[in-house]
């Protein structure tokens, strides 16, 4: 049976048109990475996340009913579309989550015994933030080599120092409630105190921040794929698709919209996949935190 | 006194607060007072006066700031200064337990009654979360939550004010402590739901034969509840005596000027007492006796620190001129 808790969250998502256009979007972006093999059905044998060659010219193919989306560097951009929604979410889950633990590790720790705790991880932070994390990112990407693991590695490198602050900050805040005092009077342990009753009065913010980082790190993995070091040749992966686009985006021939179709349909996927996210998080925040609550 | 039935023993309790430019602020300094089984006393005093800290150094839950720089405190025969962190977290909540001033932030908003309840009871009976449950219920029906099984899943913001303090000592009392320590209980709440808590307080207490220990700055509260009564000022016991000695025969010039400063139904009164100057910085304490500038029998003797002296079968005060007292009562503070 559902409680009043879960009934109260429902009814609350249920009613705001932003919430169901994102979820609504993510619904579909889902739908799409399941059901990718018979949207868009790889050759046999071979690793459905690259891309196959359709055509031996390395000039731009426009849409076709053969190739919807067009082609791209003897690519078919529909299925790279397809398949770079799944390599989205992959590279996307994987590195929020890790980034997000980390943060919230280094943040509560830091929060929470303050000191020199607090001095020595916050520096460590501020050291990490001073360095521009697309250059970062690229060259921890030269040292480590090309895939699209080694570009996650970089991505979480440069990416748990925004939850750590956050968490950090509303530690800081929590901390100093009567509640935490109480608990520890009960002889609850530290650890016990930061799990449950510390971190669910300042998680929400984090989760909040974690769906929309999702959407940005995204775009980030495709500007380093734009690059060229992120995911290797071929991978289905929208900033690789991107990458095909590069010499061609200008146009030609005073068609300067020719190639349109190179970037608009891997750009449009992105450009909703961070709405989505967006959207989720701003909904997670109305619906779950308990202080919004009437 | 009877040494068996002896609870807890403050004895020269020194906390002391560190700024960042490494000033000592000595909040409690040398503060000593017992508690016997199921009796109640109550420290008083004004804000600020170390009432607080010296609870929340019995529970050795002083923040980084500040430090137990000496003293020691006895739980029947245990120093509780001495034992790891560890055997003090077992002491909390299970031995010694407290509530607070303010009912509404000192329950953690995301969690219900009952799971608040249940955290304190698994954790130190070692029960099944089906059992803490129950026990956690029969708790919340000992302090009068009507429906008890009802709010064990409500969460605190649909409570009011008095069934959140009513929670608040569910919570406390769930393991049955020897040792409650109550600070400011009534403050936040009012005056009809004040003498309600208090009320169920004092039941508790004969109930479950606890000591209590009462912080408040209400000697209405005091009056009603509290046997013996440990008055602070700045850091340090300035009078301690029962109930009848520290009303009838207030002996320091501070407890007699708190007591002349409060209007009474009963004694024709032409004038309250008003105690002259403030409470001195905590930086920076007069030596000798702290209450000297502001104490119309002070002289050179005050100086020095008073020691304690007894005036009657456990009437201590610290006060170089306690004999003198009388004076104020035809003088008064306004000289």
């Amino acid at each position: 049976m559902m409680n009043k808790e879960t009934r109260r969250i429902l009814r609350r998502l249920s009613s705001n048109t932003s919430a169901i256009l994102g979820f609504v979007l993510l619904i579909f972006f889902v739908i799409v990475a399941v059901f990718a093999p018979s949207i868009a059905s790889p050759p046999p044998g071979r690793d459905p996340y690259i891309m196959p060659i359709v055509t031996w010219s390395s000039n731009p193919l426009p849409p076709s009913p053969e190739h919807p989306f067009g082609v791209a560097g003897k690519r078919d951009i529909f299925y790279g579309v397809i398949w770079g929604t799944r390599t989205a979410f992959r590279v996307g889950i994987i590195v929020t989550l890790i980034s997000t633990v980390l943060g919230l590790l280094i943040g509560s720790v830091a929060g929470y015994f303050g000191r020199l705790w607090d001095e020595v991880l916050m520096r460590i932070t501020d050291i990490f933030l001073a360095i521009p994390f697309l250059v970062a990112a690229m060259v921890l990407t030269t040292i480590l080599g090309t895939g699209l693991d080694k570009v996650m590695i970089a991505m979480v490198a440069f990416s748990w120092m925004e939850p750590a602050r956050l968490i950090r900050g509303n530690i800081l805040q929590v901390k100093e409630e009567q509640f935490v005092l109480a608990a520890k009077a009960l002889g609850v342990s530290d650890f016990s105190i930061i799990l449950r009753h510390v971190l669910p009065n300042t998680i929400f913010p984090v989760l909040i921040q974690a769906s929309m980082r999702m959407g940005s790190l995204v775009i980030t993995a495709a500007a380093l794929s734009f690059l060229g070091v992120g995911a290797p040749q071929g991978y289905a992966d929208w900033g690789a698709l991107l990458n095909y686009a590069r010499n061609w985006m200008l146009g030609g021939q005073g068609e300067a919209l020719k190639y349109w179709y190179m970037t608009v349909f891997p750009g449009l996927a992105m450009v909703l996949f961070v709405l989505a996210w967006n959207l989720v998080g701003d909904t997670l925040r109305d619906a779950f935190d308990p202080r919004l609550r009437l | 006194m009877e040494e068996n039935n002896l609870l807890l023993q403050v004895q020269d309790l020194k906390v002391y607060f560190y700024t960042e430019e490494k000033e000592e602020l000595r909040a409690v300094d040398g503060v000593s007072f017992c508690l016997k089984e199921g009796e109640t006393i109550a420290l008083v005093g004004e804000s600020g006066c170390g009432k607080s800290v010296t609870s929340l150094a019995i529970l050795r839950l002083i923040d980084s700031d500040g430090k137990i720089q000496g003293g020691k405190i006895i739980l029947r025969g245990r120093d509780l200064l001495s034992l790891s962190e560890k055997e003090m977290r077992e002491i909390r909540g299970r031995d010694v337990s407290m509530i607070f001033q303010e009912p509404s932030s000192a329950l953690n908003p995301v969690y219900t009654i009952g799971d608040q309840i249940m955290e304190a009871i698994i954790l130190h009976q070692k029960l099944s979360p089906p059992q803490a449950r129950k026990a956690a219920e029969e708790v919340l029906r000992l302090v009068g939550i009507p429906e008890a099984h009802k709010r064990l899943d409500e969460y605190p913001h649909e409570l009011s004010g008095g069934m959140k303090q009513r929670a608040m000592i569910a919570m406390a009392l769930s393991c049955h402590p020897k040792v409650l320590i109550a600070d400011e209980p009534t403050t936040s709440l009012d005056v009809t739901i004040q003498a309600q808590i208090l009320e169920l307080i004092e039941k508790l207490q004969r109930q479950l034969n606890m000591g209590v220990i009462l912080i408040t700055h209400d000697l209405g509260v005091v009056a009603g509840m509290a046997e013996r009564v440990v008055i602070m000022y700045a850091g340090k016991v300035v009078e301690e005596g029962n109930r009848w000695d520290i009303f009838h025969n207030p002996s320091h010039p501070y407890t007699w000027g708190l007591l002349h400063s409060i209007p009474r139904l009963d004694v024709k009164q032409e004038k309250l007492a008003i105690i002259p100057g403030v409470v001195p910085d905590p930086l920076n304490f007069p030596s000798g006796c702290r209450f000297r500038n502001r104490c119309p029998l002070e002289d050179e003797m005050c100086l020095t620190e008073p020691k304690r002296f007894e005036i009657e079968n456990q009437h201590y005060v610290y006060c170089h001129h306690y004999s003198q007292i009388e004076i104020l009562k035809t003088r008064g503070f306004n000289q």
